[in-house]
């Protein structure tokens, strides 16, 4: 196979396909790159900026940059620990994210992103800013205080599902999901079976009736990093 | 040489945090022998008696007598360190932190289904601490040196973390006893 690239992250030799981009080539090898918004099913997005890494000792999104041949690429230093861990934090103080009654708890990437990183407490002071819950859907509910702008949702109904039901609206703070209606949530096409509800990493899009249905103890993240399934390919290649 | 003191404090709590201290079992009379009880909830001491080696601050700031007693902690402790998520983020009490301090206080004193209030007053005796306009995280407030996530935080990480203080070691926590929830 003489199309491989070869490059190297944290000194690992990796191994591409053209066109891959350094995030999925370090996937495939069992190299975990904290990440947000990209998801294994949607187009490179690039908007968190979790996955910065320093490529050739610049700092790059890891889910939009191609893999290119003899590419250095650095991910797990104290730099790089330190900007994914402010990213994170300030995503914790921007929205309200009360963990203890969120029913996502536990299975949310954002929190498991948290104790991966080793955060206990955001540095930064809490905004409490009021947001909605449009709970009009008879079996969804989105709530903008947990929802982190990663754009899951958005990609996910026009890539995945072919509805286009999610959108953006504002700007900077202001800055919310809204949706392909003139009133609510229950005015749109959305299904409950969606990939768009499915995707989203945090508790933001929920389906009702749903509760606390996992005990504490067996949901994904309580006893095993976020990434671990990556991290675990590597392993068994050996 | 004197052991030294803990004490704790419970503000816009609900005392679960020291129920989870409770919760370190027969560990408990490991603690007794390393360290005396100061000020605290739990033998009921009102008053600091010394310098406090480590405080453990329990719920958020949501009004006057919070902040003094906050003050007074920092004042008197080495260590403060916020636990639980009440003290950290503010918890279920700063629910309410989104909504204007009129609209809470009309619908619990005169608006809410279930209220029973003929006077037609909210209460403002000024034996009642005045009300902060929202709750604040501890570290807020004052400088706090620690924070222990959960709600409430588990007692292996309560234990682990007070022992790794009391004996200036560096906290090395495991991965399962981190949790916001």
């Amino acid at each position: 196979m003489s199309d491989k690239i070869k490059f190297t992250i944290d000194g690992v030799e990796i191994e591409a396909t053209p066109g891959q981009t350094i995030m999925q080539a370090a996937d495939e090898a069992g190299v975990y790159i904290p990440r947000l918004c990209a998801h294994k099913d949607l187009l490179p997005f690039g908007s968190c900026r979790v996955c910065t890494v320093m490529v050739n000792d610049r700092p790059q999104a890891a889910c939009t940059q191609p893999a290119s041949q003899g590419m250095y690429v650095e991910s797990e230093t104290e730099e790089l620990r330190q900007i994914r861990t402010n990213l994170v934090e300030m995503l914790f103080v921007e929205g309200n994210h009360y963990c203890p009654f969120c029913e996502k708890s536990g299975n949310c990437e954002l929190q498991a992103l948290g104790y991966r990183l080793g955060m206990l407490a955001p540095k930064y002071p809490y905004m409490f800013n009021k947001h909605d819950v449009d709970a009009s859907h008879p079996d969804i509910y989105i709530d903008h205080n947990r929802c982190i702008l990663c754009a899951r949702c958005v990609r996910s109904s026009k890539e995945l599902d072919g509805k286009n039901v999610f959108q953006f609206v504002g700007r900077g703070i202001h800055k919310k999901i809204a949706f392909n209606s003139d009133t609510n949530l229950a005015a749109t096409n959305v299904s409950v079976t969606d990939k768009a509800i499915e995707n989203c990493p945090v508790g933001a899009i929920l389906t009702k009736g749903v509760g606390y249905a996992v005990p504490i103890g067996k949901r994904m993240y309580d006893s095993q990093p976020i990434g671990s399934d990556i991290e675990a390919r590597k392993a068994t290649e050996k | 040489m004197a052991k030294p003191k803990i004490a704790t404090a419970s503000l816009a709590g609900c005392f679960g945090c020291h129920m989870s201290l409770l919760d370190i079992d027969d560990r408990i009379l490991k603690l007794v022998e390393l360290v005396d009880f100061d000020k605290s909830p739990v033998d009921d001491i009102k008053k600091f008696t010394g310098r406090i080696t480590v405080g453990l601050i329990e719920g958020g700031c949501c009004n006057e007598e919070n902040v003094h007693n906050l003050q007074y902690f920092r004042e008197n402790c080495d260590i403060l360190v916020s636990l639980g998520e009440c003290a950290i983020m503010g918890g279920i009490p700063a629910m309410r932190n989104t909504i204007p301090l009129k609209e809470c206080l009309d619908e619990a004193y005169l608006n809410g289904p279930t209220v029973y209030n003929p006077s037609g007053k909210i209460p403002g005796d000024k034996d009642l601490p005045l009300i902060l306009d929202k709750v604040y995280p501890c570290h807020e407030v004052v400088k706090m040196d620690y924070h222990l996530p959960g709600c409430p935080p588990s007692a292996d990480l309560i234990w682990q973390a007070l022992v790794a203080l009391l004996e200036n070691k560096p906290m090395d926590l495991p991965y399962e006893v981190i949790k916001y929830d």
